[in-house]
């Protein structure tokens, strides 16, 4: 698979672009500011339908301009053509070869990415939140009942605080009303503790090999899935916290608490690696994740990577510049502030390099 | 749009307030009234207004009516023994249509959803309870006709909690309904097949 072409109007900083891409390698070169990582989030929008960097719609739309546009044609056997506005006020628009999607959830899973941008050690360092983010993400595109299920889970756990809030504030009880909520987050959180623990345990080999590959195999790493559904009679653990939740006017417990700990030579990574080590174990984690796409989907992902050159060292640059030779990745994007530095980079690779200068 | 007369502008206005009717709709239905003899506008704004005015909902299961009880609830040939409990109004015409069901309703006149403040005590629960407890010849069956959603079931299971005492068969209507369509609009066909082929509601 492999994005052919693509055309924004108002997004960000651009009025209008239309790009013809390689289905090998893409630079995007130009000073700080100049719009490459914009670029990056519109290619995210036809994948994701939303952006990579910020939660607010609004933020998209170049400043002044009553709306946004990207459509973009992949080819995977057939042509797909996606097609994605959005107007302030206004519920997003997304097509597939002009057709409206019912639900445009429907649409994430079916031409994957996989972006490795400088900020993304956050997901490392910062509260679990990310964590389960990045996590769910994947699962979502390989699994599209795991994003349903989720998205249910999330809708009770929300109707079920609304109710401990009331409750609580009223100074009533209910438990012929409470029932229904408890039983039907329980088992929505069974189902989605049961798919995250069996993918970590699918995905936490891949971590440890592409992370032995980037930093020679000099520590052990490991990744744990932390989750109170673990523990023996949960159910019984969930019902006795209901006190507690009254009193928080929320759900205390449950998959929303999950954590994933990331670990190295059996001591926490968070607090105790080195910067280098993040950045190792962060390629590691997206290295993996684009192993899991490619072995599921059965094609390759787009792989996007922003400002790598800046932020890694020689060493790991020369190892993912192996990768690319060796026809690891398929259609990549690369985004660099310094274009001799990138003709140096690309200079002697046996592909097709478009290089696009901003 | 502009209007010569503020008469016409004024009826326009009030008419194009009407679900699914714009300015140009309602000006041809005002243009309509103007050609057409007097009594036509008189009769209309009569039954409007009478409609309006006089209008009432059953005491006994909250659909709309003329009377304190209205013609289903005392509808001589219908089955006394088994009540269909729905969100609201349209729901019984929608089912009425489908002529499957000969029993009676029960206007909820909405669904427990926290997030929008509607809780049991918003909605005609307790009337239901009562109804029951009191209906001679005894009821023997509820139907739960409700959205297909996490609250319709929620609904569904909290009233079958607070009916356990009385010995009723419970179920709920088969999901022939297409997921997140409102009763309301599914056809007739599929609502009265799934009329027929309800599922036994256990509520575990
Ligand atoms: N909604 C918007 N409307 C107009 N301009 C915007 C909007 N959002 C961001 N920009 C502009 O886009 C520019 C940033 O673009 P981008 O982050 O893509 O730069 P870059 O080329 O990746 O730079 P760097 O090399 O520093 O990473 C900024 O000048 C910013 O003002
Ligand atoms: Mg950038
Ligand atoms: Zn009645």
């Amino acid at each position: 698979m492999y994005l052919e072409n693509i055309s924004l109007i108002n997004f960000k900083n651009y009025d209008e672009l239309n790009l013809k891409f390689s289905s090998q390698v893409n630079c995007f070169v130009g000073e700080n500011g100049s719009g490459k990582t914009n670029l990056l989030d519109a290619i995210h929008y036809l994948s994701m339908t939303k952006s990579a960097f910020h939660a607010v719609e609004q933020q998209t739309i170049r400043h002044e301009a009553p709306f946004f546009m990207v459509q973009g044609q992949f080819i995977k056997e057939k042509k797909h053509h996606i097609f994605c506005s959005f107007q302030s006020g206004q519920k997003k628009v997304f097509k597939h070869n002009k057709k409206p999607y019912e639900k445009i959830s429907e649409h994430i899973g079916d031409y994957p990415l996989v972006l490795i941008a400088p900020d993304d050690t956050d997901v490392i360092r910062e509260g679990s939140e990310l964590r389960r983010r990045f996590f769910d993400s994947i699962l979502s595109q390989i699994d599209k009942d795991y994003l349903h299920t989720l998205m249910r889970y999330n809708h009770i756990l929300k109707q079920r605080n609304s109710l401990m809030k009331q409750f609580s504030m009223q100074n009533y009880f209910d438990k012929d009303l409470l029932e229904p909520y408890n039983i039907q987050l329980l088992e929505h959180a069974r189902a989605i503790f049961n798919k995250r623990k069996s993918f970590i345990f699918r995905f936490s080999p891949l971590v440890k090999k592409h992370y032995a590959n980037i930093s020679d195999g000099k520590e052990a790493v490991e990744l744990l899935y932390q989750s109170e559904l673990d523990m023996e009679r949960y159910e019984a653990f969930f019902i006795q916290n209901i006190k507690k939740d009254l009193m928080m006017q929320r759900t205390t417990s449950g998959v929303h608490k999950d954590d994933f700990e990331f670990m190295i030579d059996n001591y926490s990574l968070k607090k105790t690696g080195s910067q280098g080590q993040q950045k190792s174990f962060l390629i590691a984690l997206k290295l993996a994740h684009f192993d899991v796409m490619k072995d599921d989907k059965g094609f390759k992902p787009l792989l996007l990577l922003d400002d790598i050159f800046d932020k890694l060292d020689d060493k790991r640059i020369g190892k993912l510049l192996d990768m690319i030779a060796n026809n690891v990745f398929g259609q990549l994007f690369v985004t660099d502030a310094r274009p001799e530095r990138t003709s140096r980079i690309f200079e002697h690779l046996p592909a097709e390099v478009k290089v696009f200068n901003f | 749009m502009q209007f010569a007369s503020k008469l016409i502008e004024e009826a326009v206005t009030e008419i194009s307030r009407l679900p699914g009717i714009g300015k140009k709709t309602a000006l041809r239905l005002v243009l309509f009234l103007l050609k057409e003899e007097k009594a036509i506008t008189q009769a209309l704004s009569h039954a409007l207004q009478n409609m309006r005015e006089n209008i009432r909902y059953c005491d006994v299961c909250h659909n709309i009516s003329d009377t304190p009880i209205c013609t289903i609830c005392t509808g001589h040939r219908r089955d006394q023994s088994i009540i269909c409990v729905v969100e609201d109004i349209p729901d019984i015409l929608a089912i009425e249509n489908t002529a499957q069901y000969n029993g009676l309703y029960h206007v909820l006149g909405g669904i427990i959803s926290p997030m929008e403040g509607m809780g049991p005590g918003e909605l005609n629960i307790e009337s239901l309870v009562n109804r029951i407890a009191t209906a001679n010849p005894a009821v023997q069956e509820i139907i739960f006709a409700l959205s297909p959603t996490m609250e319709g079931d929620t609904t569904a299971f909290y009233l079958t909690k607070k009916l356990k005492a009385f010995a009723l068969k419970t179920s709920t209507i088969a999901r022939g309904i297409p997921i997140g369509g409102e009763l309301e609009y599914t056809d007739e066909i599929t609502l009265g097949r799934s009329i027929l082929s309800r599922i036994a509601y256990d509520g575990k």
